[in-house]
């Protein structure tokens, strides 16, 4: 029987071949979608040129020569040299890292706090409703990128601190999100029959609500990527996120700034990568968003 | 039965061209409509509902529709543009579908939808389209139909707006109408009490019916002749006195398998399916 | 009344939602082992009654006693054991994520019950399905599969009572007979009481031994199933609902009046 036999088999004999049958499916359905294919072919780009930095960079991106200062695309360097006559390209392969884990890092820390407060506060209503989701505007009320300065204000500039203020101000929109559909969730007979098996509510809403709401909190994550990097890359421009030496896109084209007519490549490159990622973003989160919807195949 | 029928179909086909395959949801159906109650009936996926919608224009996009003959009234309904069409539909052919909720505009008042529905069809001012109306939610046996003209659909029973449902259908004066699961959603009681306006108003006017519903036991005691369909195709056509002698195993078989108070069985008999149906 | 063990037994039952008033003082008793049935029309309180009984609806007063123990809002791990529910949409009653083996698993790690292979294997078995269909999703079963399933689930912790609404509303006539025979059957084995609630007094008829006929919150008559047979319902709104379940009728339908 071929791989893909056992993988559409009508009738799955074990939970693995029914995991594997329904992600296969999905998979299926995603690559008949172009765009979303570019998405996710530019987000791989970005996961291989973080991971094997050391070994596509052709330059040691700290390392300083003077003597090669602002020189244009070339073969010995693709993107040119910056103002200390650092090599773009290794310098732009590197950032990828930072800007990676800038992501990561925000992502990992705002999934699960949103989801928890968002389902909590829809599956329970009330006043636990009430009281979580006023502490949610609260923080909503926030401009993110004023807060993020006041944060760094405080504590230093530094990309640490530039992660903690995006994530402080970037959960409420997921909590939000996650309690919509724990709402609707909550109605639902397949909910009201677990409770009839006397399921407590920790377990109703880890077990039986959060599950169904994991896709559309992946997808929105997936478009706020975009928003993150642009975020982290703008605090990094003013200065007051990732710090000289570290090769972070945004710092690099404020670095470039001074010289954007006569050695325009030395802000250009960082940009264009800037805009390739939050695309590649943008257009993997729309494909996922219909692949993973829960309101799909019914 | 008076000369030319009103709708006459052959070989009518419906296709959805989806990612694994094509999939028929009608196979060759056909059959005319005269000035009757013909039901149409069977269970989900037979394809009466797409039928009803393959006659109007209105299947959704990936579906494909085709026939060897598509006329209403001697027009060829296949070969009919947009604007041709859509002018047929409500002013000749309407339909009556089976949830109001879903077909009425919930932002206007349900006695303005009446009258527009009117006005498309007729140039008349907007006090005659008022008063005709009224005249027609009278019709539909709505008490105070002043008081009812200026209430918003979510302020009306289940039973009321179907009864406003089909107010607005038939007031057009269209020739035929095709009624999906027109009565499903509401209550046995009401059900009867719209069958009979409905009922009344056809007879009346000499419109053609299209009743298309799952229940076999009600469409044989209101329509005048019963289509049975399965699998896209029809498996028997009959006067719907004659519904208890039905000769095809599936007719029967539907027919058994529903529990019965005056004749109560320790096990239902199941209906049992044959592949030879769906062949040739 | 005596004698016989009582599996439910209700008094002075009351539910408002609000200034609705959806149950106004209902009582009845339903015997172990008994199909009891609740028919009326939408609207009726039918509904209400079930997800009082079951305590999804906490908001009632009154008294409600099941296998002898009186109810509270809050109720007992063997409540949920001894009582269960099968709902009437097929689609919307089982969890879109999770696979039949998962759904059947469920209760039993709920309630701490091991043996989960054989059980499961068994219960499926039991509603007629094969092997084959205990790792499908929901989405890749047939509305009558999925009612099969849900019985399973409510049969897997073994309960005493089944609470069933409007099971086989939503189905094809020749599934609905089907899951009809299978409901039969079921209680026959394993001496289940029933509490079947519908709108269709045909289904009702077949079903149960007792019918009870709620209208606009009340139970308007208790009578047994050979009683509606018969066609001798004492009040007025059952016969009405007696002749318009025998199908269309002009001259009868000119006579119906609405029972507010």
């Amino acid at each position: 029987m071929s791989t893909r036999a056992w993988l559409l088999a009508p009738t799955p004999g074990s939970r693995l071949q029914s995991r594997l049958g329904q992600a296969y499916l999905r998979w299926l359905a995603f690559r008949t979608n172009p765009l979303a294919c570019v998405g996710l072919a530019i987000v791989v780009l970005l996961l291989l040129a973080a991971l094997l930095a050391p070994w596509i960079a052709t330059h040691d991106p700290l390392a300083q020569s003077l003597g090669r200062r602002l020189l244009p695309p070339s073969a010995a360097h693709y993107f040119g040299t910056d103002a200390l006559g650092r090599d773009i390209f290794s310098r732009v392969v590197h950032g990828a890292r930072i800007t990676l884990v800038v992501v990561l890092l925000v992502v990992v820390t705002v999934g699960p706090i949103g989801l928890l407060v968002g389902t909590t506060a829809g599956y329970a209503g009330g006043w636990i409703d009430t009281a979580l989701m006023r502490v949610t505007d609260i923080f909503l009320a926030f401009p993110r990128l004023i807060l993020a300065l006041a944060f760094v204000a405080a504590l230093g500039p530094g990309i640490e601190n530039a992660v903690i203020a995006i994530a402080f101000t970037a959960w409420p929109p997921y909590a939000r999100v996650a309690r919509a559909e724990a709402l609707v969730i909550r109605n639902a007979d397949y909910i009201a029959a677990v409770r009839l098996q006397g399921a407590s509510p920790v377990r109703i809403v880890l077990r039986h609500v959060m599950p169904l709401c994991v896709p559309s909190l992946i997808v929105r994550s997936t478009l706020d990527m975009a928003g993150i990097i642009l975020t982290a890359a703008g605090l990094g421009f003013l200065g007051l996120g990732a710090q000289p030496p570290l090769p972070e896109w945004g710092a690099m084209i404020a670095a470039g700034r001074e010289f954007i007519f006569d050695q325009w490549w030395v802000a250009t490159a960082p940009g264009v990568a800037i805009c390739v990622v939050a695309l590649g973003f943008n257009l993997l989160g729309d494909g996922l968003r219909d692949v993973l919807d829960p309101k799909q195949g019914q | 039965m008076d000369g030319a029928p009103l709708l006459d179909v052959a070989d009518l086909h419906v296709r959805f061209h989806t990612r694994t395959g094509i999939v028929e949801a009608v196979r060759g159906l056909s059959f005319a409509l005269g000035r009757e109650k013909l039901g149409v009936v069977g269970e989900s996926g037979s394809g009466k509902s797409m039928t009803g919608r393959a006659i109007l224009g209105l299947v959704p996009p990936p579906g494909e529709v085709t026939a060897s003959r598509l006329a209403f009234k001697g027009r060829d309904l296949r070969t009919l543009a947009g604007p041709e069409l859509r002018a047929l539909r409500g002013r000749h052919i309407s339909m009556v579908l089976q949830d109001p909720k879903f077909s009425l505009n919930p932002v206007m008042r349900v006695g303005d939808q009446i009258a527009e529905a009117y006005r498309q069809h007729h140039r008349v001012n907007r006090r005659d389209a008022h008063a005709r109306s009224i005249a027609m939610l009278e019709k539909v046996r709505i008490r105070d139909a002043r008081r009812v003209y200026d209430l918003y659909p979510h302020e009306v029973s289940g039973g009321m707006g179907q009864r406003i449902m089909i107010a607005m259908m038939l007031i057009p004066e269209p020739d035929v109408i095709i009624a999906d699961e027109p009565t499903s959603a509401l209550d046995v009681t009401v059900q009867m009490q719209v069958l009979a306006i409905l009922d009344d108003l056809v007879t009346e006017r000499g419109m053609g019916l299209i009743f298309i519903s799952h229940d076999l036991a009600l469409v044989g005691s209101f329509c005048d002749r019963v289509l049975v369909m399965y699998g896209g195709r029809v498996m028997e056509t009959l006067a719907a006195r004659d519904l208890a002698h039905a000769t095809h195993p599936y007719t029967r078989g539907l027919l058994s398998c529903l529990p019965q108070l005056d004749k109560p069985t320790a096990v239902l008999p199941t209906l049992t399916r044959d592949p030879s149906w769906m062949g040739s | 009344m005596s004698g016989t063990a009582h599996a439910i037994r209700v008094g002075g039952l009351d539910v408002r939602f609000g200034d609705i008033h959806a149950v106004r003082d209902t009582s009845f008793d339903v015997a172990a082992g008994e199909s009891f049935g609740l028919v009326g029309e939408s609207g009726s309180g039918k509904s209400t009654v079930l997800r009082a009984l079951s305590g999804l609806n906490p908001d009632w007063t009154g008294g409600i006693e099941i296998l002898g123990a009186p109810q509270g809002r809050r109720r007992s791990r063997g409540f949920h054991r001894a009582v269960q529910m099968v709902f009437q949409d097929p689609f919307g009653s089982l969890h879109p994520r999770h696979t039949v083996d998962r759904a059947l698993a469920e209760p039993l790690a709920i309630h701490g019950i091991d043996d989960v292979e054989a059980r499961i294997e068994r219960v499926l078995a039991e509603v007629q399905l094969g092997p084959g269909f205990r790792f499908r999703y929901p989405h890749q079963l047939s509305g009558g599969q999925r009612q099969r399933v849900a019985i399973a689930r409510a049969l897997i912790v073994e309960p005493k009572i089944l609470l069933l609404d409007e099971p086989t509303s939503a189905l094809d006539v020749s599934i609905q007979a089907e899951v009809l025979n299978l409901l039969v059957e079921l209680r026959r084995r394993r001496g289940l009481t029933y509490i079947l609630v519908s709108h269709n007094l045909a289904v009702v008829g077949h079903m149960c031994e007792r019918i009870a006929v709620m209208n606009a919150g009340r139970i308007v008559e208790e009578m047994t199933t050979e009683a509606l047979r018969a066609g001798t319902p004492r009040e007025a709104y059952t016969r009405q609902l007696l002749l318009a379940s025998r199908g269309y009728d002009r001259a009868a339908a000119a006579q119906f009046r609405s029972f507010d």
